[in-house]
């Protein structure tokens, strides 16, 4: 009994420690991000830049490739849910605002995680294991600066641009399903879609995805930084930083549309 | 040395570290003078890689004080432990090179974060800081193309990069072949006879260590076990210094009682 009150605690200090970890880095990351440039240590442009086209360019094939398969897949579900009302027409109200509320950030920020949150758990990792933080430490240089700060900037500003690409990419694969299906032509389906989706459908959709930037950034940095015990210690901190984030991930978004819903 | 007589440029005073309950150092204290050689010498797990991180900064000290150049390490602002730091240059056991620049990329990364020269100014600076270290021409190679010696000696350039005061070494002859490392013992020298820079060298390499120090320390569990000069410490008469510096192996004294404990793990 007093095992089990003891192993929940200390994973409840572990639960409190790690979200402080993160609210720690959340903060050093803006403060080099808004103040570096004027303290004389900017967060590099070059850096960003590389961080950008990392996580957010060389992403867009295989986002284009899964939004445009779950477009498709909503496409089949609905009609054959409406087909029992007779309403195969009304589909495309169910692809337009389901891909653009939940399943592009969805999608996008899973697939990020799987992509990014891994490089950076691993790369932050192995110079943690290679003791390149220590010496970036001594040399004055912070690593929260010169490794997390661009990665965070990356994330926030290249997730939700995925986002809405995957939202159109979605559309897309729903509207070739549907002119195959139905015979609906390519110009009604999105006259249709355009006419039912809100530019608060899109917010909610953009606004949870700068947050799922957010999360795989700081669990993919985290779990990078507090690596030890050698090449076993990386991979086991690359593992966990794909797990978490995900699992964050998606608690975050039930919360977050339960609250954007009311 | 004339450098006895002057101000130290490092002291410690009564440091205690560890972690989670166990004292890795407990009331270490010593001095390294402004120009001299100081070797850190102990077995492993005597905690001498524990002071030198202490003394970078890299960990907090439970208790004691750490003056580095005049200036408590404890109690300094962001600002003066950024100057304190260019002043300060670190060539770490494995090199410690970002693997994802070119070697001088490594060199000028300091003089790139830390200084608003020109870049052409710069990449010149990294050429010199290599030549110094007789990497001349490298600069274009990566970290991983690079032989033992070679990641040693870049990263001796690396931290030559800013012209610090201060110049530590982890274990510089750890992984080298006798030549090679003797050549590096050599640049030790030069660095401190040519620029006159405080130099602290962590190793137990026995042979490097009596080639190149002014003084020495001796750790042991965690304790000092003596710091002073090199004959000092040939001459001292603790049998564990002996033990050390002849190789003997430690005499392993546990009753039978003992024994038969730590075999049942009661």
């Amino acid at each position: 009994m007093r095992q089990i009150a003891h192993s929940i605690g200390r994973a409840a200090t572990g639960l409190v420690e790690e979200f402080g970890y993160y609210l720690a880095l959340t903060v050093e990351s803006l403060y080099w991000l808004c103040w570096g440039a004027v303290r004389g240590q900017p967060v590099r442009l070059a850096a960003t830049v590389a961080q950008m086209r990392e996580t957010g360019v060389a992403a867009a094939p295989i986002v284009f490739m899964l939004s445009f398969a779950i477009g498709v897949m909503l496409a089949i579900q609905g009609i054959h849910t409406l087909r029992q009302f007779g309403a195969e027409t009304q589909v495309v109200l169910g692809i337009a605002l389901s891909v653009t509320r939940e399943f592009g950030p969805l999608i996008t920020g899973i697939l990020v995680a799987g992509r990014s949150g891994s490089a950076l758990a691993a790369r932050i990792g192995s110079m943690q294991v290679n003791q390149e933080i220590d010496a970036l430490c001594v040399m004055g240089i912070s690593p929260v600066r010169y490794l997390a700060a661009p990665a965070v900037l990356a994330l926030l500003v290249m997730v939700p641009a995925l986002t809405l690409f995957a939202d159109l990419t979605a559309l897309f694969g729903g509207a070739v399903f549907c002119s195959l299906e139905l015979g609906m032509s390519h110009v009604a389906y999105w006259d249709e879609a355009i006419s039912f989706i809100t530019v608060d459908d899109i917010m909610q959709g953009l606004v949870k995805s700068v947050l799922f930037g957010l999360i795989v950034a700081l669990v993919g940095i985290s779990n990078g930084f507090s690596v030890s015990g050698g090449a076993e210690g990386v991979g086991r901190a690359t593992t966990r930083a794909v797990v978490l984030s995900i699992c964050y991930l998606v608690l975050a978004d039930m919360l977050f549309t339960y609250f954007l819903n009311r | 040395m004339n450098a006895v007589a002057s101000e130290p440029a490092i002291e410690v005073e009564h440091l205690v570290a560890g972690y989670g309950g166990r004292r890795i150092l407990d009331d270490v204290s010593m001095q390294v003078h402004t120009g001299e050689i100081m070797i850190i010498m102990g077995g492993s797990g005597s905690g001498k890689s524990t002071l030198l991180r202490h003394l970078l900064g890299l960990n907090r000290p439970i208790s004691g004080v750490i003056r580095l150049l005049g200036k408590d390490t404890g109690r300094l602002s962001a600002d003066e432990r950024l100057a304190l730091q260019k002043n300060i240059g670190v060539s770490f056991q494995g090199g410690a090179l970002l693997s994802s620049l070119t070697v001088g990329e490594n060199v000028a990364l300091p003089l790139r974060e830390h200084t608003r020269l020109a870049a052409a100014t710069i990449e010149v600076m990294a050429r010199v800081k290599l030549e110094v270290v007789n990497l001349g021409g490298f600069e274009h190679m990566m970290p991983s193309q690079l032989s033992g010696g070679m990641i040693k000696r870049a990263a001796l350039a690396r931290a030559l990069a800013m012209d610090p005061k201060l110049l530590f070494f982890d274990e510089p002859s750890a992984g080298l072949d006798p030549v090679v490392s003797s050549e590096l013992d050599d640049l030790i020298l030069k660095l401190r006879d040519a620029l006159g820079m405080t130099i602290v060298v962590v190793t137990h390499e026995l042979e490097s260590a009596f080639k190149i120090a002014d003084r020495i320390t001796v750790l042991d569990h965690g304790k000092v076990l003596i710091s002073g000069a090199v004959d000092d410490v040939r001459n001292a008469d603790s049998e564990r210094i002996q033990d050390l510096l002849h190789r003997r192996s430690r005499p392993v004294h546990l009753s039978a009682d003992d024994y038969m404990r730590r075999l049942t793990g009661e």
